[in-house]
């Protein structure tokens, strides 16, 4: 109910099915006072019978699902295993079937009929009786099992011919509507127009379907350019299957966000002109997130659209992130230090001191918003980590405070010779090591400090070493080893990630081969092989404490793993096209992963739910930053914008516009004062982080609606741009000092 | 929206399909092969798409092979082999039937095994750091950076500042001419001397491109050649950073196909032309620059190509840094030399393809020694009287006045490297030198060069293209115009080759067919050939040693030998090298053999004794404006 502003429930609105929390489109259980026509008695009422059912019809529906699939696939001790622990009679699986099956199949049944959903039902569940002629669109189904059912959805076929009237005729109305509501109507247009030309093209209307295209296509924002373009070529029924676009669009529903006012006029018109096509469509594959007030405007639309599945859900940001930062653990600075000896000599104790303490404190508070010291378990500290702190903070009494006034000096790390394609870069959080992984599928490690890099001397050396010596970790180390860099052999494909671990012991590396490699820094060998995604892995990253990790990739789920586990602890599963990119929060509690259907989310470490949708990227996303504070996320496409997100509200903050092509890295300075954001267009800019986010108006309104205004001031927050030599800036990392750091490689 | 439509994507024709059906033998209906084109068509796009995702990933702009054959391996297709190359596959097209092809030309095996010229492969791959921007601030510009003292400068000097250093390090040619032809003869730069000075010192910062540091060159030339200019003590700084370009191992000299040769001759020359003009302005230079000519000599650990820039950098300083230098080092340096050119194996091919640059060099300046050397010594005795005025024209070595001034007019401004060189050498100042014998020196070279000395010594250009040689030194007057035959005459006269190696040195008359080229091939590449990569050298490399064997024989001094130390210096008589060839055999194996006494089988094609000379910088082309008579690796400017 949550989709109707206010919790009345309007007795006219239709839309409150939507809430169900099945999202896919085939349940159409009361939304036919709706519709004129009922595309099929029998699934209309097969669907009621599941209504009916006891306890959580959804749950149940769902686990007799997996039943008869494990059952078709022979798996029959699964079967049982199942069936035990959710408690359902052995019966339940032959009695219930023609119920579960039938949302299942209701779509399809629309064309064939109710028997036909019977036959279906009679192939999966007794799939030992292979006599059973299975219908075509069994047959259909058998690589992937969704998709006959989901496109079936298109079969109700109206007169082709009446398509383009159909739609003109909309196109009419909206443009005749009042300016306030038009351009909220408008964002019926793109989603309509894919649905209508896709049904013309599964009902094999080939060149009605082209004629279509042709004449709306210009219509459409150009921001969907890319999703037309993949359409334009789509003109068989053969090829939707297998399409991932059309797939995405068909499994989840496009989200608008409409104003009552607006929506009241547009299910006025429609059903005046009784164009059930298109109210079909309407209620079928769009989800209209309906709010009392003002009709939003064209930018604010705008601003928040081009995601590939519409904006996101009210609802879906509405939950509570704990975004605050961690306690840090006291650790006692060893004041008797030279430098801190040296210091007292020339008399600057005093300053010293109660700035330690200052510290401290800030260290003592525990942030309102920060989650439980213990919601995810993290690792206990080792005596190398409290040494790093220190080293740390000692760090950070030196680091440069940043400004407008006072910006970064830039270092850039130049890959010379790299031929083999560099891929993905990493710096150490102390700015020691560089890592690159390259297209060759090696991964590289250099020193950028005159500290070689060693291995640890061979079993048999280091039993002669005295364990007891106070340098015990020097002399584990094999002098004849030492070099500038070090290569590691273990992928199969280009290395698209690569992470360091906090503590520099480890890397993480992730590649197309589909795996996730974890090294040692030590002996520098592969330690494990993460397998599970089984396609392209494009990004994986440490947790900030260690241990943790996630990767992402082509198979549209995010993975968090840990490095002594196996398989995966979460599978964040919700993004309708590839993850390009991975990020921890700061406190290690969330992860935040970018994809190319143009939205990011944020997931809930713990419960591995999505907790924020964030759309307005017109581009696959392939950079994110979160803030030091963990207030705010930074994200960069490659529509050449940053955009910043308030995390706590789920809020757009700012637009950063200005790069030209792809962004491929951000990062946020240390104490969180400027952004810099590295692109293919061979620059750095530095942008007013501060700034934006103090420009930022958080009033109750704008967060319970999340309508935003952003005014462009780009200009503004833009603080320099940086040319390098023909290098595409792919990594940048800001050391302890404030010091920026950038990495590329040379391109002739 | 008209953008979009402007967007064509993949087409393949109906026709295509039937075609590649009827290719691989089978019949297809019209209507199977309009479904089958527009499967096709979106499977490729479909392809392309996924493939553009690896491309995007990789963070590359450009879609590879590899990009397409990884999205066809996770669509379960197999992938496409043969396309790997990063270069970009030539499209062509054929007019007449409106046929696009891949060109895909066929390689011959035989000639890649064999091939010399083996590419060691790319280089380690490495991290490099630089500061790009302190504090957020940093030049903007890209080239023609200012650095930060210039900026106290007037206005109109900054502007001529940035000007002239972005024109001369960007990428437009005739900016760089105009703005290098002004630094020649702008009168009011004096106070941008500094600075151009520190540009030019930045050639250690750029050792990896050929092309700024052949700039930086040409920029330190036009500062010599200011005459308004006063160098001071400048000098000292823009020889170190010529010499830098002549001695270092350059990142540039890693790739075997970067020419970087033609660099370090430039260089060479330069050195001499800021030496003979500039010499003066730094005290004790000179025994600088020859002491760390002779370091860099004297260093076996020393790439190839460092000794290659101390050989011409000794020899654009004169014979007599030569002869101080280079010729008592020889013998320790031949053996070393020797160990690389006669190791045959492929590893080592690029090594030995070095060393005859090396061996090329030192042949040229040892040469040049011995002519100088007996020119210098029969100019004060009376004994050659015809020789007097003949050899002091020849040493320096102009066929036609008109095109290299004369000696008195060096210190012009004009082109006169060569000139310069060749003036110095007259008034070097290394006279307390106490000199090997002419002749001794002459058979210890021989010892070491064989044959290929005589040849080299009988077609310097000085001698054979001065018209009246005296007869005591050049038995063979000319008595041909020069200039009547061309290249390809002399390539047409190879089946010569026996007879003309029979020749009694008393034959005179033989028909001086021989065309100034093949001389002229000894003496330098033409104003062409130097920019040429070696490429384009080994294309010419068949048609030169094809000269070498029929022209340079025939020539004024064919197998031309002293006959014996006893003869004294005063009386030069010089022996046909053929008849004695063999007596000492110590030398390069190669050249010996190939002009062996014996009538060599005229079968062997020319072609054969290809690849068993030395590949130098010297290649048979006429020079065309001007000719420069000893240098043979001599850059035109």
């Amino acid at each position: 109910m949550a989709a109707v502003q206010g919790g009345m429930v309007d007795e006219k609105e239709e839309v409150d099915i939507k809430t169900e929390p099945q999202s896919d489109g085939f349940v159409n259980t009361n939304a036919t006072d709706g519709r004129q026509l009922s595309p099929s008695p029998g699934s209309s009422s097969s669907a009621g019978s599941s209504k009916t059912a006891a306890g959580a019809p959804e749950d149940q529906q769902t686990l007799l699902a997996v039943l008869q699939f494990l059952r078709k696939n022979k798996l029959t001790e699964s079967v049982e295993i199942l069936r035990r622990e959710a408690g359902l009679p052995e019966d339940a699986l032959d009695s219930k079937g023609v119920d579960c099956g039938a949302p299942g199949s209701g779509g399809s049944a629309g064309g064939v009929d109710g028997l036909d959903a019977g036959s279906l039902l009679s192939r999966v569940t007794v799939s030992s009786s292979a006599g059973t002629p299975a219908p075509t669109k069994a047959a259909v189904a058998d690589d992937q099992p969704d998709v006959s059912v989901v496109l079936s959805a298109y079969s109700q076929q109206g007169d082709p011919a009446l398509y383009k009237v159909y739609y003109s005729d909309l196109k009419k109305f909206i443009e005749s509507v009042l300016d306030c509501h038009r351009a909220e109507l408008s964002q019926v247009f793109y989603p309509l127009f894919v649905h209508m030309y896709l049904e013309l093209v599964y009902n094999n209307h080939e060149s009605e379907a082209k004629a279509f295209f042709q004449k709306f296509s210009g219509d459409q924002e150009c921001y969907y350019e890319d999703d037309l373009r993949v359409l334009s070529s789509l003109t068989k029924k053969e090829h939707m299957r297998g399409n991932e676009t059309l797939l995405d669009f068909r499994t989840s529903k496009f989200v608008l966000r409409i104003s009552r006012d607006s929506y009241q006029l547009l299910k006025r018109h429609l059903q005046e002109r009784q164009n059930n096509q298109i109210w079909n469509i309407i209620q079928e594959h769009l989800y209209i997130d309906i709010f009392d007030g003002m009709p939003r405007s064209k930018s604010q639309i705008d601003a928040m659209s081009g995601s590939l599945a519409g904006e996101a859900k009210r609802e879906a940001n509405k939950a509570k992130v704990y975004y605050g930062l961690l306690k840090e653990p006291e650790i006692e600075l060893p004041l008797d230090d030279e430098d801190e000896e040296a210091e007292n000599e020339e008399g600057k104790p005093k300053k010293k001191k109660p700035k330690k303490d200052s510290m401290g404190s800030k260290s003592k508070k525990q942030d309102p918003n920060a989650p439980s010291q213990n919601r995810i378990p993290l690792p206990e500290l080792k005596d190398s980590d409290k040494l790093d702190k220190i080293m740390y903070m000692k760090e950070a009494t030196k680091r440069i405070r940043l400004g407008p006034e006072n910006l970064p000096s830039i270092c850039f790390y130049t890959f010379l010779n790299a031929y083999q394609g560099l891929t993905a870069v990493d710096f150490t959080d102390d700015s020691s090591l560089i890592a690159g992984g390259f297209a060759d599928s090696t991964v590289r490690v250099w020193s950028v400090t005159p500290k070689k890099l060693r291995k640890v001397k061979s079993a048999a050396d280091l039993n002669l070493i005295d364990k007891e010596s106070d340098d015990v970790l020097e002399r584990i180390m094999d002098e004849k080893t030492a070099s500038e860099s070090k290569v590691l052999y273990g992928h199969s494909g280009p290395v698209y990630g690569i992470s360091f671990s906090p503590d520099r012991n480890y890397l993480l590396s992730s590649s197309e081969d589909g795996t996730v490699r974890l090294w040692s820094l030590l002996t520098f060998t592969c330690l494990v092989g993460y397998k599970g995604h089984n396609y392209p892995v494009w990004d994986t990253q440490f947790s900030p404490y260690g241990y943790y990790f996630v990767s992402g990739g082509h198979d549209r789920v995010a993975r968090l793993w840990a490095t002594d586990h196996y398989q995966p602890l979460r599978i964040f599963a919700g993004h309708l096209a590839d993850v390009t990119c991975t990020r921890f929060h700061p406190n290690s509690n969330y992860v935040a992963t970018g994809s190319s259907d143009r939205t990011i989310r944020l997931w809930d470490v713990l419960t591995g739910n999505c907790v924020r949708i964030f759309t307005g990227h017109k581009g696959p996303i392939h950079t994110l930053a979160f803030s030091p504070n963990g207030k705010f996320l930074a994200s960069g496409a490659t529509d050449g914008r940053v955009l910043l997100w308030d995390i706590g509200h789920g809020l757009m903050v700012s637009e950063l516009k200005g790069h030209t092509d792809t962004i491929y890295a951000l990062r946020f300075s240390r104490d969180g004062e400027i952004l810099a954001s590295g692109s293919m267009d061979n620059t750095v800019r530095l942008w007013n982080a501060a700034k934006a986010f103090d420009d930022l108006e958080t009033d109750d309104f704008t967060a319970a609606t999340g309508h935003i205004h952003l005014q462009d001031n780009s200009p503004e927050l833009l603080l320099g741009t940086y040319m390098s030599k023909s290098t595409p800036v792919i990594h940048l990392h800001f050391t302890r000092r404030n010091l920026l750091l950038a990495a590329g490689s040379y391109a002739a | 929206m008209a953008e979009r439509e402007e967007r064509r994507f993949a087409q393949v024709s109906r026709e295509s399909v039937t075609l590649m059906a009827e290719s691989a033998g089978v019949e297809l209906g019209e209507e199977i092969a309009a479904v089958l084109a527009e499967d096709v068509c979106y499977r490729l796009r479909e392809a392309a798409q996924s493939s553009s995702q690896f491309m995007k990933h990789a963070k590359r702009k450009k879609l590879t092979v590899e990009d397409f054959n990884r999205a066809l391996r996770w669509s379960n297709v197999e992938a496409i082999c043969g396309y790997g190359a990063q270069d970009t596959l030539p499209f062509r097209s054929v007019k007449e039937g409106e046929l696009f092809f891949v060109e895909d030309r066929e390689i011959n095996l035989i000639e890649l095994a064999l091939a010399t010229n083996i590419p060691k492969g790319c280089a380690e791959t490495m991290v490099r750091v630089n500061v790009a921007y302190l504090d957020g601030k940093g030049n903007m510009e890209l080239q023609g950076a200012v650095p930060a003292a210039v900026q106290s400068l007037s206005d109109d000097l900054l502007k001529y500042y940035q000007q002239i250093t972005r024109a001369i390090l960007g990428d437009d040619p005739h900016l760089m001419k105009v703005a290098l032809l002004d630094l020649q003869s702008n009168s009011k730069i004096a106070a941008l001397l500094p600075y151009f000075v520190y540009v030019i010192s930045g050639v250690k910062s750029v050792s990896h491109d050929l092309e700024q540091l052949n700039r930086l060159l040409h920029m330190v030339r036009s500062l010599v050649q200011n005459p308004y200019l006063y160098l001071g003590s400048y000098v000292r700084s823009l020889v170190s950073s010529v010499m830098y370009c002549i001695l270092e191992p350059l990142a540039a000299s890693i790739n075997p196909l970067n020419d970087h040769w033609t660099l370090r001759d430039y260089a060479a020359l330069l050195l001499s032309n800021i030496f003979w003009t500039h010499g003066d302005l730094v005290s004790g230079l000179y025994h600088q620059i020859l002491l760390s000519l002779q370091k860099v000599l004297s260093d076996p650990v020393r790439p190839l190509c460092s000794h290659y820039g101390a050989v011409v950098g000794l020899h654009a300083l004169g014979w007599k840094a030569v002869e101080k230098v280079l010729f008592p080092h020889l013998p320790a340096y031949w053996a070393n030399l020797q160990a690389v050119l006669d190791d045959y194996s492929v590893s080592n091919a690029q090594v030995k393809a070095d060393g005859h640059k090396v061996y090329g060099a030192i042949l040229v300046a040892v040469e040049r020694l011995l002519k100088m050397k007996a020119l210098s010594l029969s100019h004060p005795g009376e004994w050659c009287v015809n020789a007097q005025t003949g050899s002091l024209a020849a040493a320096v070595g102009y066929r036609s006045p008109g095109l290299s001034p004369p000696p008195e007019s060096l210190s012009e401004a004009a082109f006169g490297i060569a000139s310069h060189l060749q003036a110095g050498s007259g008034g070097c100042p290394w006279e307390e030198w106490a000199p090997v014998s002419l002749p001794a020196m002459y058979l210890e070279l021989y010892s070491f060069f064989g044959d290929s000395l005589a040849v080299r010594f009988s077609t310097g250009p000085g001698l054979d293209s001065y018209p009246y040689c005296p007869s005591t030194l050049l038995r063979e007057p000319k008595k041909e115009a020069l200039g009547q035959g061309s290249n390809s005459d002399t390539a047409r006269k190879m089946p010569q080759l026996t007879a003309n190696l029979s020749i009694s040195p008393r034959r005179d008359g033989s028909p001086r067919t021989d065309p100034p080229p093949p001389s002229l091939a000894a003496a330098g590449p033409g104003r062409s050939l130097a920019r040429s990569s070696s490429a384009q050298r080994s294309r010419y490399s068949s048609s030169r040693s094809g000269q070498r064997l029929t022209g340079l024989p025939r020539d004024v001094f064919p197998k031309a030998r002293f006959s014996s130390p006893q003869n004294g210096p005063p009386t030069f008589t010089f022996v046909i090298g053929g008849r004695q060839m063999g007596q000492r055999c110590q030398g390069r194996r190669p050249f010996q053999t190939v002009f062996a006494p014996t009538p060599p089988p005229s079968a062997v094609p020319p072609r054969a004794y290809a690849h068993k000379l030395p590949v130098i910088g010297r290649v048979g082309k006429p020079v065309r404006r001007w000719t420069c008579s000893h240098y043979s690796l001599l850059l035109p400017l």
